[in-house]
């Protein structure tokens, strides 16, 4: 059951929200939507649910075109950033509301809805009503709604961002195992990197109403194909600074070169943008750094220490880097360190921002 | 963002409501601007006479005289209701169990009729046995508001702000509520004093209500018709005769369907123009 | 700037608080060094924010004192007691442009309009305001707004403390990490004491020197992030701090020797005998936990890849274990032996650290 978008374009007001995109979700698993505040995640999913209607082009859902089919009569469940529950419902009723519109019979509908309530630990607080509930048994509630409709597709709207720091693990954790043995497309839509990461499937990069690259998870964080994909998948964000291919070496600066070999032999002379993540950027000192690393100098003007991470940022003529290492590493402000850079892993971008070479997998 | 799909259906649900509305407010329009361009004789005999009215009604004093009186009226109401109602919502408590019963106090006078408040006002302020008349009368001060006309401008304004200051007070006190205690916590640490505490924080915040309330009492004010006529019947003389009560003078006092006519619609206009211009000025700064 | 001292100090919402759950915040002794940055973490509803709010005076305890140096100031108003805070989100005068935003806390106390203008100006270039200061504070971003919160706070130069109410909240999550940055900054070039508040733990490691986890009122741990990290002294501030949280795990303690499911462990510190009938754990982060010939057996059941390096949860009976392996080492596919680092497994009893 795949959901597909084709050359959907939404234009309001002259302006427009989504420029064409086409894409074939995953049918089963996690598709997220990785990108900022504002880049057309909510509208993107507007659209599948069809809650939007696209100016030009067609959504399609298990080889129908359900472009025209109003949301009420898809098989949509959604959930909101905001806790959404039906304040004068009990959870009970609150996650039997839509078999309840269904006419669904009684004892079908309790039984859906208990285990319903077991998989998301909601047994005990059947009775009570959402204001009674923290923030995150609220938003187990929105979950266990959406779910109990067996619905076809499921679009999830940074149904984390509001919660706790550590409650938001424990829900992460849980969503791929309440997906598991479904049959239905998800999709997740965060502006965290690190998420989409530890969630799996396939990711979707959205930057200002475009689709910039769609693929596993894995693939689209290791290899972007441009560098607006490669930013938008960097937390902290990514290193970038110009380079230039001399013959069989890539210059830095005067002093900070490697030789152009392996996969880079190939490229043309000229410049191009190197993009290197913040872990590949590590203090000389630190174990972490191998001696085939190119090392660099500079001055630091921020250190913040966690206490199982070091993230420093260090400025080289007038560039400031970001590296990011484990364990507690000291370093003063003001003071010169060494640090050394993965460069085999780092990706290359040309002048128009496509990239031309990302490292090993 | 809210666009929403286009659902033509609706349209069918609204159409009962378009013909009550063209029946009860389209075509009664129409038939005062076919009047207003008319000239009337008994008999339902009607002759065409273009702009007559309108130029008479330009150039009559009476008019005149009346749209001063009107613009003098409202003035003055929005000069007082509008601060006094921010005033008194500023002294409402917003938390605890006194706010329930303010507010109950605030909405009661919005809640009598018209006409009632005019006639309580009227046995109120008679000079022989009115509670109000009786004692400024012992108190000295020399009032009658039937032969008075200052007495009865006096009346006139304390009837209105007396029946409408809860309006805009309800209005301001819901605005209050809408500013989170973290404005009010950053004042105080910032060392703001109380006035640039309602400067900076409370009247911005208020804007778009006292926009409203402005806008509501305005147009009220500048149509209001039973109060004063219950009260005064626009006298003593003319010395109250509003804009709306020489309107129904003409019309149904002289039968003039003609000039009633014109005049009507030149009210309406008036109330339009001015209406949009207070409402420009007032959100201009929104567009920023 | 000042050393800030809370002495006995209990607070309670209600009038008549009989029971444990009826107070807010239990009795606590802290002591804040002069110029420190400190971060008060917690999850929702544990009293950091009710504890930010003593301090700066918004609300009086219902026991204790508060201390700024020498003086007490638990009954002074909070614009008395010269602290600033920033709030959640951000709050600014509308109606005026940054510069007077800015300078608004100064004028309120009459300084003179030359000294409010080096000190604006100043404090605008180290928020890279400086080129906002015309226009209108409503126009800016949320970041932006926040830095005006925050501008307003480090203006006056005889602020004591500045504190901060989970600013960064409504900041975008990619812009997030620059206003982190640059408060950690602001305190190592400014030297004042500042106090944030948050239920994010790499905020609250990142930015302070000293770390006060608290859980339903109480303090749970004080120190350096460090401590926190490498000697939780309780279950809970294993759990709570790093991600993946510490493995928690049941333990038995006979002869000398703890064991888990029947393997002996080594800990970091022996242990002395643990009260009887006490609830005993082992606590290990997954940061030292690693794959090798020997140890305890486990089954390996996910992998999740974070970036730069991958989670690896493995199961032992009924007891999940997980570790961190970087992203080029090698994962043994189906069954394998864990180790756990002996500088870093501790014995808990009862949820605290047993030593």
């Amino acid at each position: 059951m795949s959901l597909t978008l084709k050359r959907v374009v939404l234009r309001v007001d002259g302006e427009t929200h989504i420029h064409e995109t086409s894409v074939e979700l995953a049918a089963r698993g996690f598709n997220i939507l990785l990108g900022p505040t504002l880049a057309g995640k909510t509208t993107l999913m507007r659209l599948m649910a069809g809650l939007l209607k696209p100016t030009a082009g067609e959504v399609w859902f298990d080889g129908r075109n359900v472009t025209a089919v109003p949301v009420r009569r898809r098989r949509v469940a959604m959930v909101y950033q905001q806790f959404i529950n039906y304040p004068h419902l009990s959870v009970f009723e609150n996650i039997a509301s839509p078999l309840r519109v269904e006419r669904v019979p009684a004892t079908e509908l309790r039984s859906r809805v208990g285990r319903i309530a077991e998989l998301l630990k909601l047994t005990a607080l059947l009775d009570r009503r959402p204001a009674e509930l923290s923030g995150g048994q609220q938003q187990r509630t929105a979950l266990a709604r959406a779910l109990v409709k067996d619905a076809d597709l499921v679009l999830l709207d940074e149904p984390l961002a509001n919660l706790d720091y550590k409650l938001r693990e424990g829900l992460r954790d849980e969503l791929p195992r309440l997906f598991a043995d479904r049959d239905c497309t998800v999709v997740y839509a965060t502006t965290e990197p690190v998420e989409a990461l530890l969630l799996g499937g396939y990711t979707a990069t959205v930057e200002e109403g475009r689709i910039t690259q769609f693929g596993e998870t894995g693939t689209v964080y290791r290899r972007p194909m441009d560098l607006a994909t490669a930013r938008a998948f960097s937390d902290p964000p990514i290193n970038t600074a110009p380079v230039l291919k001399r013959g069989n070496r890539i210059e830095l600066t005067e002093s900070v070169g490697w030789p152009a070999d392996g996969r880079l032999a190939g490229l043309a002379d000229g410049s191009y943008t190197l993009g290197l993540r913040p872990h590949l950027v590590q203090p000389a000192r630190n174990t972490a750094a191998r001696a085939d690393w190119v090392p660099i100098e500079g001055r630091v003007s921020i250190a913040e220490i966690s206490g199982s991470e070091s993230v420093v940022h260090f400025e080289v003529q007038g560039r400031t880097w970001v590296s990011q290492s484990h364990g507690v590493h000291g370093f003063a402000v003001g003071e010169i360190a060494a640090f050394k850079l993965n460069v085999a892993r780092g990706l290359y971008f040309s002048p128009d921002g496509r990239c031309v070479s990302a490292g090993t997998a | 963002m809210s666009t929403k799909t286009p659902n033509q259906k609706a349209w069918w649900l609204v159409m009962p409501v378009v013909v009550l509305v063209a029946f009860n407010a389209v075509i009664p329009l129409m038939t005062v601007v076919n009047y207003s361009v008319q000239e009337t004789f008994g008999d339902n005999q009607f002759f065409f006479e273009g702009f007559k009215w309108f130029r008479e009604l330009i150039e009559s004093e009476r008019f005149h005289d009346a749209l001063k009186r009107q613009l003098l009226f409202t003035g003055i109401i929005l000069a007082i209701e509008i601060p006094l109602g921010v005033a008194i919502a500023l002294a409402m408590p917003r938390r605890g169990p006194w706010v329930s019963v303010c507010l109950v106090l605030m909405a009661m006078p919005l809640l009598i009729p018209w006409n009632v408040v005019g006639a309580m006002w009227n046995i109120l302020a008679l000079p022989d046995i009115g509670l109000l008349g009786r004692s400024l009368n012992a108190m000295g001060i020399d009032y009658n508001f039937t032969r008075q006309p200052v007495a009865a401008w006096a009346t006139l304004i304390a009837m209105d702000v007396w029946h409408w200051t809860s309006l805009v007070v309800l209005l301001a006190y819901a605005g209050l509520s809408a500013i989170p205690d973290a404005y009010y916590q950053a004042a105080k640490i910032d060392g703001a004093s109380s006035w640039a505490v309602f400067r900076y924080i409370q009247l911005p915040k208020m804007k778009r209500v006292l926009t409203i309330a402005v806008l509501l009492r305005f147009m009220d004010s500048f149509m209001i018709y039973t109060e004063p006529f219950v009260l005064t019947g626009g006298g003593p003389g003319n010395a109250t005769t509003l804009l709306s009560i020489d309107l129904v003078k003409i019309a149904l006092g002289r039968f003039d369907l003609g000039p009633a006519a014109a005049m009507s619609l030149v009210y309406f206009l008036i109330v339009l123009l001015l209406s949009w211009i207070f409402y420009t000025v007032m959100t201009k700064d929104e567009a920023d | 700037m000042a050393l800030v001292r809370l002495k006995g100090l209990r607070h309670s919402y209600r009038q008549q608080p009989k029971t444990d759950a009826d107070w807010a915040v239990k009795r606590l002794d802290l002591e804040w060094a002069d110029g420190s940055a400190n971060a008060l973490l917690g999850p929702s509803g544990c009293g950091k924010t009710t504890l930010l709010n003593i301090i700066s005076g918004l609300l009086r305890p219902s026991e204790g004192e508060v201390w700024f140096d020498e003086h007490d100031v638990t009954t002074l108003p909070p614009d008395a007691r010269n602290i600033a805070q920033v709030f959640q989100f951000p709050v600014v005068y509308d109606t005026m442009s940054v510069y007077d935003n800015l300078a608004f806390p100064l004028r309120n106390r009459g300084i003179a309009p030359a000294d409010v203008d080096a000190r604006v100006r100043e404090i605008a270039t180290l928020l890279d305001l400086d080129a906002m200061l015309e226009q209108r504070a409503a126009g800016l971003t949320a970041d932006g707004k926040q830095k005006i919160s925050l501008g307003r706070g480090l203006v006056r130069s005889d602020v004591a403390v500045i504190m901060f109410d989970e600013p960064l909240t409504v900041i975008d999550p990619h812009l997030k990490w620059r206003l982190r940055s640059k408060l950690k900054e602001l305190h190592q070039r400014l030297g004042r004491t500042m106090i944030y508040v948050t239920h994010d733990q790499t905020e609250a490691l990142t930015f302070a020197d000293q770390v006060v986890v608290m859980n339903e009122g109480t303090v749970v741990q004080a120190g350096t992030p460090q401590e926190l990290f490498e000697r939780p002294r309780h279950t809970f501030v294993g759990h709570f701090i790093g991600s993946p949280g510490m493995n928690v795990l049941p333990a038995t303690f006979a002869d000398g020797v703890v064991r888990f499911a029947g393997h002996p462990v080594a800990v970091a510190t022996p242990p002395r005998t643990p009260p009887a009938g006490a609830t005993l754990e082992i606590g290990v982060r997954p940061e030292f936990v690693r794959f090798g010939p020997d140890g305890i057996p486990v089954r390996v059941l996910k992998v999740r890849d974070s970036g730069r390096y991958r989670i690896v949860e493995t199961q032992h009976d009924a007891n999940t274990i997980k570790l961190l392996i970087g992203e080029d080492q090698p994962l043994p596919s189906d069954t394998a032996h864990l180790r756990f680092d002996r500088a870093h497994t501790q014995l808990y009893a009862d949820g605290w650290i047993a030593s």
